[in-house]
């Protein structure tokens, strides 16, 4: 039988893996359905306007699934770590409740926006999906700033166990609040726009490459997916500064640093052997990580044997985790480069139309999932990179945990339940995918926008 | 008064909102299982109507609540969290079941078996979450969770698997299923579904009144300190005087086809009920040991919360008056009938 420390730690990560989609969508397709529609209003265009309408359908199937996992999480705080929240709330309770704020905006103008097509003029119909969209990023910034907090803990005083001094506003401003909130936010607008942009490669695949809909739809979600995954290395960069200034530990983890040293190569892939204290297999790029990390090739990188055994995070699921995000996010910054590329020639006239091509196409299927295998697999890197910690060097995950006996049965129980809901949410995409408009309706889409409302 | 009774009160409104709000969401789908005879599908659509553009954000309101039990009063929730790990869990099952089966519902295949599946969980789902919220509630309020130094001493079923806490489940969800008939009354715009719903709100007002007295009379032995609080002290009296003047309001409008007076009367009553328990078990957040007092957050988080408060409310009010403006006004409504856009196939 699984203990319950581990069964509480695995029904909190599944509960968040599951819901960072949603929470991930609610933030992406607000901003590409909000831009859909300004086009319709700016070309009177009607295709827009059906794409609007269609991307609002999928969003609105997923954001309900994102409103009640979320639910769950903000209660699993104290059903699974009552200690943590007894002990943290006081101080990070602030950017929950900015959050709540932000969520009530959102679910308000969701329902206008959703259910209002007909009944209120076109602006304030566009100016509800504004309101979606920059709320939906405002409650992720919230949430992430919280858990920035738990990463790089700041505002207290520390007394016997006890907090004291506490300043919540100076917790907010904690040293990962912009790092984590920057990469965080831009990588909900790369998973989004990539998994749209996939999903839209695959029906011009389908279809044919003249289908206005899905090339217009294509060229928005790529446009957002492909910025946003343009920068993200820039974000990760300021990230991963930071990590190696607060959290040594996590950055030897997982980057598999054993040993102190100057000078430190960058690994590339390899298999870290905790029993051996070494990393074997990887490609070494020399000093490149004492640059990444300090911005001098000569600077001491502190290995995981300068520390306590029993403040390691798991270190080869922590490595793997990073190897995985970061291949994953240079893969997206190179299409959209070569994206980029080949519309910016198309346009010239050099080459051929940019979206004709099967290879592309192809590329950018098989691309879809990069993004939110990206976000999974980073916040395993910055969750279990955390650990023993719930509170980075302050609580540990242990202590913090619910004396309530038998927490297998919940986690089974919500396992069950989410797998279930996942299969039945891929199911009912999957039937407005199928239903999208062919090639010929678009073409008189006039009549067609108003049935698909 | 002290920064924190303020924060407690707010936690109070914010609560009275969710019942009046999310509430009658949950209401609904009571009424979905109990959509019968030749208008049962106008029945059903007329719910999903009214619920459909705004249970997400009235389901907010509960957000609100846990945020400012945690962030105000940490030890509290920590405890709450503790002693009510199982029906909370339970409840939050409910949450999602609700949620989902009814978004997923005019999605799914239009095909007579799936629609009524969909319905079954969504509407048994709506049964089940409130009774869970009525016994958290009543678990909070029995005095039988006791807390000694941050330590839950009661075990995980004691507080909340008794009678007195399933009694006020159960009048929970009567309280939600007789707001929604009331609220449905005003809202449909055909004369026999207007019947229709006068009738359930005729009858769920009154199993109100008997669910009323059966959770007055188990909280003798269940919850004696919030019951003595609401039968003796006076204000107590003239609460429930003004409760009884609200009930009896609604009932008589329901007779003689009142709506819109119905819809304010049984709100108010509702209202009332809440801040009566609310008066009831102060200074108590969980009735005996963690009062409000001892369990808030040092005064700078208050005063920060206070501020987030104020500031949120200003963004809040406006945007869910106009939210109600454009789907719950009756011109708004009537002028587009025949030309909505309700998500359907």
């Amino acid at each position: 039988m699984m203990d319950n420390i581990l069964a509480a730690r695995s029904q909190m990560a599944m509960s968040l893996a599951f819901h960072i989609i949603f929470a991930v969508i609610g933030i992406g397709m607000p901003l590409l359905m909000v831009i859909a529609e300004w086009r319709w209003l700016r070309t009177k265009d009607e295709v827009y306007l059906t794409l609007a309408k269609r991307w609002a359908k999928g969003t609105a199937i997923l954001f309900a699934v994102g409103a009640v996992s979320g639910t769950v999480l903000s209660f699993e705080l104290g059903l699974l770590f009552p200690q943590f929240m007894g002990a943290a709330g006081a101080i990070i309770g602030m950017p929950f409740s900015l959050e709540g704020f932000a969520f009530f905006t959102e679910a308000i103008f969701l329902g206008i926006y959703l259910y209002g097509w007909t009944r209120v003029p076109p602006r304030a119909h566009l100016f509800a999906g504004v309101m979606v969209a920059v709320s939906g990023a405002a409650s992720g910034i919230f949430v992430v700033i919280a858990n920035a907090w738990m990463n790089t803990p700041v505002g207290f005083q520390l007394v016997d166990g006890k907090f004291t001094d506490i300043n919540p506003i100076a917790a907010m401003m904690n040293p990962h609040a912009f790092p984590q909130t920057l990469h965080m936010t831009l990588a909900a607008y790369a998973a989004t726009g990539f998994v749209v942009a996939g999903i839209h490669a695959f029906l011009l695949l389908r279809y044919g490459k003249n289908n206005r809909f899905h090339r217009l739809a294509l060229g928005i979600a790529l446009t957002v997916g492909g910025i946003a995954a343009f920068l993200m290395p820039v974000s990760g960069d300021i990230l991963a500064k930071a990590v190696a200034r607060n959290q040594p530990v996590k950055l030897a983890a997982l980057e598999g640093q054993f040993d102190t040293t100057r000078g430190a190569p960058l690994r590339i892939g390899g298999i870290p052997d905790e029993e051996a204290g070494e990393t074997r297999y990887a490609i070494e790029i020399p000093y490149l990580l004492s640059v990444l990390a300090f911005n001098d090739p000569n600077a001491e990188v502190k290995g995981l044997n300068d520390f306590p055994k029993d403040t390691h995070p798991p270190v080869a699921i922590v490595h793997f985790a990073f190897q995985i995000m970061v291949g994953c996010g240079m893969l997206m910054m190179l299409i959209s480069v070569w994206s980029a590329w080949r519309f910016w020639r198309g346009r010239k006239g050099k080459g051929k139309d940019w979206i004709d091509s099967k290879r592309f196409l192809r590329v950018l299927i098989a691309a879809a999932p990069l993004g939110f295998i990206a976000i999974e697999t980073g916040w395993v890197v910055t969750e279990v990179g955390r650990q023993p910690w719930i509170i980075y060097g302050i609580m540990r995950t242990a202590d913090a945990v619910t004396p309530m006996p038998g927490l297998v049965v919940p986690f089974v129980t919500f396992t069950i339940l989410y797998i279930f809901l996942a299969i039945i949410t891929a199911w009912l995409l999957f039937r407005q995918v199928a239903a999208s408009p062919l090639e010929e309706e678009t073409k008189a889409a006039a009549p067609e926008a108003k049935n698909a409302a | 008064m002290p920064l924190e009774t303020i924060i407690a009160g707010i936690m109070v409104v914010a609560l009275v909102f969710y019942a009046l709000l999310g509430g009658a969401d949950y209401g609904g789908g009571v009424w979905d299982l109990f959509a019968f005879g030749k208008r049962a599908k106008q029945q059903r659509e007329l719910i999903a109507d009214a619920i459909g553009p705004v249970w997400e954000a009235n389901h907010v309101w509960l957000i609100l609540v846990v945020v400012i039990l945690f962030t105000a009063f940490p030890p509290a929730f920590a405890a709450i969290s503790i002693a009510l790990h199982i029906p909370l869990t339970l409840l939050l099952i409910g949450i999602v079941l609700r949620g989902t089966a009814f978004t997923f519902r005019p999605y799914d295949a239009q095909k007579d078996n799936v629609q009524r599946r969909w319905s079954l969980i969504f509407s048994i789902a709506s049964i089940i979450t409130p009774v869970l919220l009525g016994v958290t509630l009543g678990a909070i309020a029995s005095g039988t969770i006791r807390v000694e130094n941050g330590i839950v001493t009661t075990g995980f079923f004691n507080s909340w698997f008794a009678p007195f806490p399933f009694a006020v489940g159960f009048f929970a969800l009567a309280l939600f299923a007789f707001l929604a008939a009331v609220y449905l009354t005003a809202e449909a715009d055909d004369a026999d579904l207007r019947e229709d719903f006068r009738r359930r709100a005729l009858i769920s007002g009154a199993a109100v009144g008997g669910l009323a007295l059966i959770v007055f009379l188990l909280a003798g032995t269940g919850a004696p300190t919030v019951r003595a609080g609401i039968s003796q002290s006076p204000w107590a009296i003239f609460l429930h005087l003004l409760t009884a003047v609200f009930a009896v309001g609604a009932f008589y409008a329901l007779w003689t086809r009142k709506y819109k007076l119905a819809r304010v009367a049984a709100a108010a009553q509702v209202s009332l009920i809440i801040l009566g328990w609310a008066a009831a078990q102060f200074p108590f957040l969980i009735e005996p040991d963690v009062t409000i007092d001892k369990a808030a957050a040092p005064t700078i988080t208050l005063q920060l919360l206070l501020g987030a408060l104020a500031a949120g409310a200003l963004l809040l009010f406006p945007s869910y008056f106009y939210l109600f403006r454009v789907f719950k006004s009756k011109t708004a409504f009537t002028a587009l009938t025949g030309n909505s856009d309700k998500i359907k196939k």
